[in-house]
């Protein structure tokens, strides 16, 4: 691999040739303020947000979109460059609602965050504000365009994850939304409720609506568990308050699936909680199903099963396994089946 | 009476849409009935130039012009021009400064300092014919092109000619080229920017309305020397002449052989589409535009990669603007040495500006680079209407900027413009006088600006509506001591942080306002004044006792009743200021000068 060197604020650093300037600063521990970036989509170099000055390079180039080049002089925290973000940051919090008390991003906003460090009042532009509606017509995600910043992660998420391309951008300039064709609720469109959008919305603008009012960030602690939908394998991060999870967040450093899940895996989790659970095995004792322990459960199946074989033949006997299963169960079903029932009558719901 | 006279009638669409094409049909029914048809014949021809002036119609071979043209002047213009040989005087073109008529081109301030390339065909012959096209050296271009040069000898002509992007960022346009052609493809594009959405600027529309052979030919050489078989004219649909005139053309080329495969019998193949864009501003913005054609919404995307290397469908692709492509003919044709000879050494050839505003001769003029801002308003422009005082010149349309009165002897070119605060840009030239209130400029370009933004990008989308906030409330009078920094911080900002040149040089007019008419801002924010009594928010109206004669004519005809006053019980007209909306119907009505405005 070929490495070059560059100059942070003074300080020698070697990077991978192909490396930008956002992640040589990254890998260097130089923070760099980002918005409109994600490393699992690709960079739009829209918000602005992560300029710095670069020695021979006009105006301030955006750091996640210039790559690094040998013997370049970068600059990521002069006052220009910490004027030019903290005026990029009053023009984003001129035009985003000032709620923070009760909204439930607090604590986990990117926006929060950088108004913060750099000293942003919120005073200096005063003039129009959005006024749009708030789409809540879903059981799943709720939508305030009025927060949004236009960072267009959640179209990338959309289109780039999960393959929809539900989300695009509409209207010009200062009147700029982002939402289905035709700006329809989510429930009227096309959109799967898969959640990528809001895995990586930076501000209170998409939130997971079933943990609203829920918890606080800070309050949460973060359990890594395997779905338990489908033998895919996905991971994800229980969010749980008080012994209780109260819904689901991505964990980018999922192994199978990164920031990607399904409506069930990010969504279905209030199942834990559910009056219609099944949590022991029932055996239907004089036409009603009565709960029962596993040994007597089990001992029934081999019972039943073998006298089945016996009386008709093992081709009398089919099973139909199940996509929650992980593929290791799966195998095993269909060798029980083959090897101790002695048929091929083993089928999936997910075969098709 | 001369023979073979020909009447060449301006149809582009300033001339049509003050009522040139009936003039074409009553011109063509009077020659018959003359019986002058077959020595005199009637052209409809795209833009003479002379917009303000329209209809416009010049007389072959004299070289007469006739202005402001209706159907009931036709009659007596065939009976004595075309007759007698005589001139309808009342018909031509008065000179301001001799206030004496004019009727030889020669003689006309407005054509006689122009060099005319680019519009060498315009309003001279009839665009929806290809032979009057070939007849004045037409397609000989690429004729010599494919005869003779290799496409690298193609490229270095146009390299030596030291012609740039006419766009506006002023390229070389053979590098540009030359980077197309390095990129290994098996495909590749070119296409022509035709999306001209400044306000004020109109010569591309011009030159594909006049002379839309002009622009085929000259992609047909860069196609030849880029290496590419296929284009697009990307022309937004408020053109329908132009696309028309466009469509013809591409079909007569084809027919005639010029487009389509082994043109020529060269092996060269080329195919050229037309592409009307929906009205976007941004999409003259290079990324943007190809989004567009491809289909997406016309937004910019960060560079590079360059569409030298990843252009249309992902292909290199090169692109330049009506004017540029139509320049390259004349290239070739006439060598790059007789091309170096205008304009400076930076910048050669010429340019044409749209000459808009308080200005006597507003209209399309092309001169060569280097000539002066003072030639063109006050030689080619005959200088300000109604006799006031210049002001400032906004060049580049909104992404440009304001020029004072000192800097009149600038010689335009793209260099020097660009030092000044100012760019070539599209080449719109608006001349502003004394009533024009440089606060109240800065916010109209401010509002087309905020309106286009596409909304990618923060500092442009947020910021372009602020910046017009706050000018919105200075010319209300609403400015506030910490405005001018704001804004300033906020203009620099947007300037070095925007992603495309739409948010880059949004605030170009108010930065270079507050650096030439500080002054007029600090009236309106400390004084509340806005010196060019143009800001009604600040005007205040009074009557001078002393000239008033209290005949009433004021308070008559005054739309909110607020002036009041009585002859018979002597009580003096006074204006009620908090009734008055400054509408400035007492000062027309006063006879006596006795209403004042401040």
């Amino acid at each position: 691999m070929e490495w070059l060197t560059l100059t942070i604020d003074g300080r020698e650093v070697s990077v991978p040739k192909g490396t930008t300037v956002l992640d040589a600063c990254r890998m260097n521990n130089i923070p760099i303020p980002t918005l409109c970036h994600a490393p699992e989509l690709t960079s739009a170099g829209a918000c602005r947000l992560c300029v710095v000055q670069i020695e021979g390079m006009r105006n301030l180039p955006p750091s996640c979109v210039t790559q690094a080049t040998q013997g370049m002089k970068v600059e990521t925290q002069n006052p220009k460059v910490r004027n030019a973000r903290k005026v990029i940051l009053e023009l984003l919090v001129a035009n985003h609602p000032l709620d923070c008390m009760t909204c439930q991003k607090m604590g986990d906003c990117s926006l929060a965050e950088y108004a913060y460090d750099y000293g942003v009042t919120g005073e200096v532009y005063q003039g129009e504000k959005r006024n749009l509606p708030i789409d809540s017509g879903n059981p799943f995600i709720l939508r305030d365009q009025n927060k949004c910043i236009l960072c267009g992660k959640c179209i990338k998420a959309c289109s780039e994850i999960q393959g929809k391309s539900i989300l695009d951008f509409s209207h010009r300039g200062f009147d700029t939304q982002v939402g289905p064709a035709f700006n329809l609720p989510y429930n009227e469109s096309d959109c799967d409720f898969c959640g990528s959008c809001v895995s990586v919305c930076p501000v209170g603008a998409l939130v997971e609506k079933q943990m609203v009012g829920k918890g606080r960030p800070w309050e949460v602690s973060k359990v890594q568990t395997t779905c338990p939908f489908c033998g895919v394998g996905c991971n994800f991060d229980l969010n749980v308050k008080d012994g209780k999870v109260i819904g689901v967040t991505s964990n980018p450093d999922a192994p199978v699936n990164g920031k990607a899940l399904c409506v069930k895996g990010r969504f279905g989790m209030d199942m834990i909680y559910s009056d219609n659970r099944v949590t022991t095995p029932l055996i239907r004792k004089d036409g009603v199903l009565v709960p029962a322990e596993w040994d007597e459960a089990l001992d029934l199946i081999a019972t039943k099963l073998g006298e089945i074989k016996k009386t008709y033949g093992p081709n009398s006997i089919a099973a139909l396994s199940s996509a929650h299963c992980t593929n290791e169960e799966n195998y095993l079903m269909q060798k029980f089946m083959r090897a101790v029932i002695g048929t091929n009558n083993i089928d999936h719901c997910a075969r098709t | 009476m001369a023979e073979n006279q020909r009447i060449l009638v301006c149809a582009g669409t300033g001339c049509a849409s003050s009522g040139a094409l009936p003039i074409i049909d009553v011109l063509n029914d009077e020659i018959k009935r003359q019986g002058l048809e077959k020595t005199v014949s009637v052209v409809g021809t795209g833009c003479q130039g002379f917009c303000e002036k329209g209809p416009t119609l010049v007389i072959e071979p004299q070289q007469i012009l006739y202005t402001r043209v209706t159907e009931e002047d036709v009659a007596e213009i065939i009976e004595k021009e075309l007759i007698k040989g005589e001139r309808v005087e009342r018909l031509l073109l008065v000179d301001q400064a001799t206030q004496k008529p004019v009727s030889s081109m020669e003689d006309i301030r407005f054509f006689a300092k122009q060099h005319r390339i680019v519009l060498h065909n315009c309003g001279v012959i009839d665009p929806k014919k290809i032979e009057e096209y070939t007849a004045r050296d037409g397609y000989k271009g690429i004729v010599k092109a494919l005869k003779g040069m290799s496409p690298e000898e193609v490229m270095e002509e146009v390299k030596k000619s030291g012609l740039r992007g006419r766009g506006g960022a002023g390229f070389p346009t053979g590098l540009k080229w030359g980077f197309c052609r390095q990129t290994p493809s098996d495909k590749k594009y070119i296409i022509c920017n035709a999306d001209e959405g400044d306000p004020g600027a109109f010569m591309d529309r011009s030159v594909l309305e006049g002379d839309p052979h002009s622009v085929i030919e000259g992609m047909l050489i860069g196609a030849y020397a880029i290496g590419a078989d296929e284009g697009y004219v990307y022309c937004r649909a408020e053109y329908p002449l132009a696309i028309k005139h466009l469509g013809i053309a591409i079909k007569q080329a084809e027919e005639a052989g010029y487009l389509g495969n082994n043109i020529l019998g060269s092996g060269f193949d080329f195919h050229l589409k037309i592409f009307e864009g929906a009205g976007a501003f941004v999409c003259g913005e290079e990324t943007a535009l190809m989004a567009s054609i491809e289909g997406k919404r016309g937004m910019p995307r960060v560079r590079p990669p360059f569409p030298a290397v990843s252009g249309l469908w992902g292909k290199p692709t090169n692109i330049n603007n009506v004017e540029t492509w139509s320049n390259i003919p004349h290239i070739l044709r006439n060598g790059a040495e007789w091309y170096g000879q205008f304009g400076t050494e930076k910048s050669k050839g010429t340019k044409i500006f749209a000459l808009t505003g308080k200005v006597n001769n507003t209209g399309l003029v092309e001169v060569p680079m280097g000539t002066t801002l003072r030639e063109i308003i006050f030689d080619i422009g005959d200088g300000i209407q109604g006799g006031k005082k210049f002001k400032a010149v906004q060049i580049g349309g909104p992404s440009g900027g304001c020029l004072p009165e000192d800097m009149l002897d600038l010689a335009v070119d793209y260099d020097t413009l660009t030092q000044a605060g100012a760019m070539v840009g599209s080449g719109g030239l608006v001349i502003m006088d004394e009533t024009t209130c440089m606060v109240d400029i800065a916010r109209y370009f401010l509002n087309f600006s905020k309106k286009e933004s596409c909304g990618k990008c923060t500092p442009c989308r947020e910021g372009t509506t602020r910046m017009y906030e706050i000018l919105d409330r200075i010319t209300k009078g609403e400015g506030k001591e910490e405005d001018l920094d704001t804004l300033e911080n906020l203009a620099i900002t947007i300037k070095e942080t925007s992603l495309c040149g739409l948010g880059q040089f949004a605030p170009s007019p108010i930065l270079a306002t507050l650096k030439y008419f500080r002054h007029e801002y600090e009236a309106h924010i400390h004084d509340h004044k806005c010196p060019a009594h143009n800001c009604t928010a600040l005007l205040s109206y009074s009557i001078d006792v002393e000239k008033c004669k209290m005949c009433s004519l004021c308070a008559k005809n005054c739309p909110t009743n607020c002036i009041s006053g009585d002859k018979k019980t002597n009580t003096p007209y006074v204006i009620d200021e908090e009734k008055c909306i400054k509408c400035g119907t007492c000062i027309e009505k006063c006879k006596f000068g006795a209403v004042t405005r401040a």
